[in-house]
């Protein structure tokens, strides 16, 4: 735990990053690059000169390994499921599966074999992603450490890349449907035609401009809320329990303790709201209302 | 916070794992959960059926019992009919074949009686001319006086 506590922090903060660095660039060490090299960041400064072509291969990682055991230990269970007394495994799976049906089915009252099996995925996953924020924050990125990873986030959703990458896949799925259900026509008519219309033809087309805006903006919100939502609460939960841990040992389990059984009930409920939100934004797109 | 390819392999990753879940996760345990379902529905059913039927079963049986016991009360009186009958009319055999056994009795007495009267009749006679002998000391004709004899044990 080297340098001050500002430094900690931002240390903390830091994906490890795999990404391209140009020709000519000064590295952090001094070393100048006579060719542009795929390399692992060695500061923050480098990941972000890095750009848009770098990976943030903890996140990545950690999400990709939890999604494996997500699916690992339902497929355990699916492969094994029986009708008649079900064991442990399958007990619990079927009560998540039915939790989520559930779920979906007061939410959404279309026909879609998507919609049910998404929210699953997206439940456990972003549950198991945002465990791993009960982990001690300095357990994993010092054990990485010592196997020569410089930096390590184990927490995915932390890192917005990730929340954003789940909300605009939710986001392509709402364009998706949406086109499916009312068609082209249908949904730019949904974009322009809404919430202002006349029996006018001329101040019909003059509002399109001013309806084109306002649902645009309502339609880009979600994705974005979607992903920032989730990535705020799970962020500064994560700086919190950084915060703690820049305590002396003796007052650190009196904060840390109650803030992880509250943070118990955070990771649980931003779980289960970026599920639901998915549900009500698809069933939305399903809705032919107008 | 930089935005980067994190994005792309994040949502490539989920749309890989929610077709894995749709197509490997899902129908399975959904299938399970719904045969369940319909077994246990089944199993309602059948145990409502179950115990219509056991009402049933429980009527019919306490009719069946009823009847029985109307029978039975039924055969029993018969019975208790047919065993008075049967008492009367052995008793009224018994009286028979006792008034018979009377009569027999009295007949036999009768007979002995009128054997005992005989025999006493001829003794008497014996013991008379005994008597008269040796009352008159001679011997009395007995061819003679038998008549009279006779006469006199026909008198007793």
């Amino acid at each position: 735990m080297a340098g001050s506590a500002s430094e900690y922090i931002q240390h903390h903060l830091q994906n490890l990053t795999y990404g391209k660095l140009p020709a000519g660039y000064e590295r952090a060490d001094g070393t100048v690059l006579d060719q542009a090299t795929w390399t692992l960041a060695k500061t923050g400064a480098e990941a972000s000169d890095m750009g848009f072509w770098a990976l943030h291969v903890d996140s990545l990682g950690w999400s990709v390994g939890l999604g494996l055991l997500f699916l690992f230990l339902f497929r355990l269970a699916a492969r094994r499921a029986t009708s008649d007394v079900p064991g442990g495994l399958q007990n619990f799976v079927e009560v998540m599966v039915e939790f989520v049906d559930n779920s979906v089915k007061e939410t959404f009252h279309g026909k879609n074999k998507v919609i049910a099996p998404l929210s699953l995925t997206i439940f456990c996953w972003v549950f198991l992603m945002n465990l791993m924020d009960l982990v001690p924050v300095d357990f994993l990125p010092q054990l990485f450490h010592l196997a020569g990873a410089d930096y390590m986030k184990v927490v995915p959703t932390t890192d917005v890349n990730i929340t954003l990458g789940m909300s605009l896949s939710v986001f392509a799925l709402i364009i998706y449907y949406s086109i499916k259900v009312k068609g082209v026509g249908g949904f730019v008519g949904e974009l322009t035609l809404h919430p202002f219309s006349s029996d006018n033809l001329f101040l019909k087309v003059l509002l399109i401009p001013v309806n084109l805006l306002l649902e645009g903006v309502s339609l880009l919100a979600k994705p974005i809320s979607l992903a920032l939502r989730l990535f705020g609460n799970l962020y500064a939960g994560e700086l919190i329990f950084i915060l703690i841990a820049l305590l002396p040992l003796w007052a650190q389990w009196t904060l840390s303790v109650p803030w992880a059984i509250f943070h118990i009930l955070i990771i649980t409920l931003q779980a289960f709201i970026f599920m639901m939100l998915t549900i009500v934004y698809l069933s939305m797109a399903h809705e032919d209302s107008h | 916070m930089n935005i980067n390819l994190t994005i792309i392999g994040q949502a490539i990753a989920f749309f890989i794992f929610v077709v894995f879940c749709m197509k490997y996760v899902w129908p399975p345990v959904m299938a399970a959960l719904q045969e369940r379902q319909k077994k246990i529905a089944d199993g309602l059913a059948a145990s409502d059926r179950a115990a219509r039927d056991l009402e049933l079963a429980q009527e019919k049986s306490a009719q069946e019992l009823r009847e029985a016991k109307q029978q039975a009360a039924a055969l029993i009186e018969q019975a208790n009919k047919r065993a008075n009958q049967i008492v009367e009319a052995s008793k009224e055999d018994a009286r028979k074949e006792g008034q018979k056994l009377i009569e027999q009795a009295k007949a036999e007495i009768e007979q002995e009686r009128n054997q005992a009267r005989d025999a006493l009749r001829a003794e008497i006679a014996a013991i008379a001319i005994a008597g008269a002998e040796k009352i008159l000391e001679t011997s009395v004709d007995a061819t003679k006086h038998s008549e009279m004899l006779d006469k006199l044990a026909a008198e007793l």
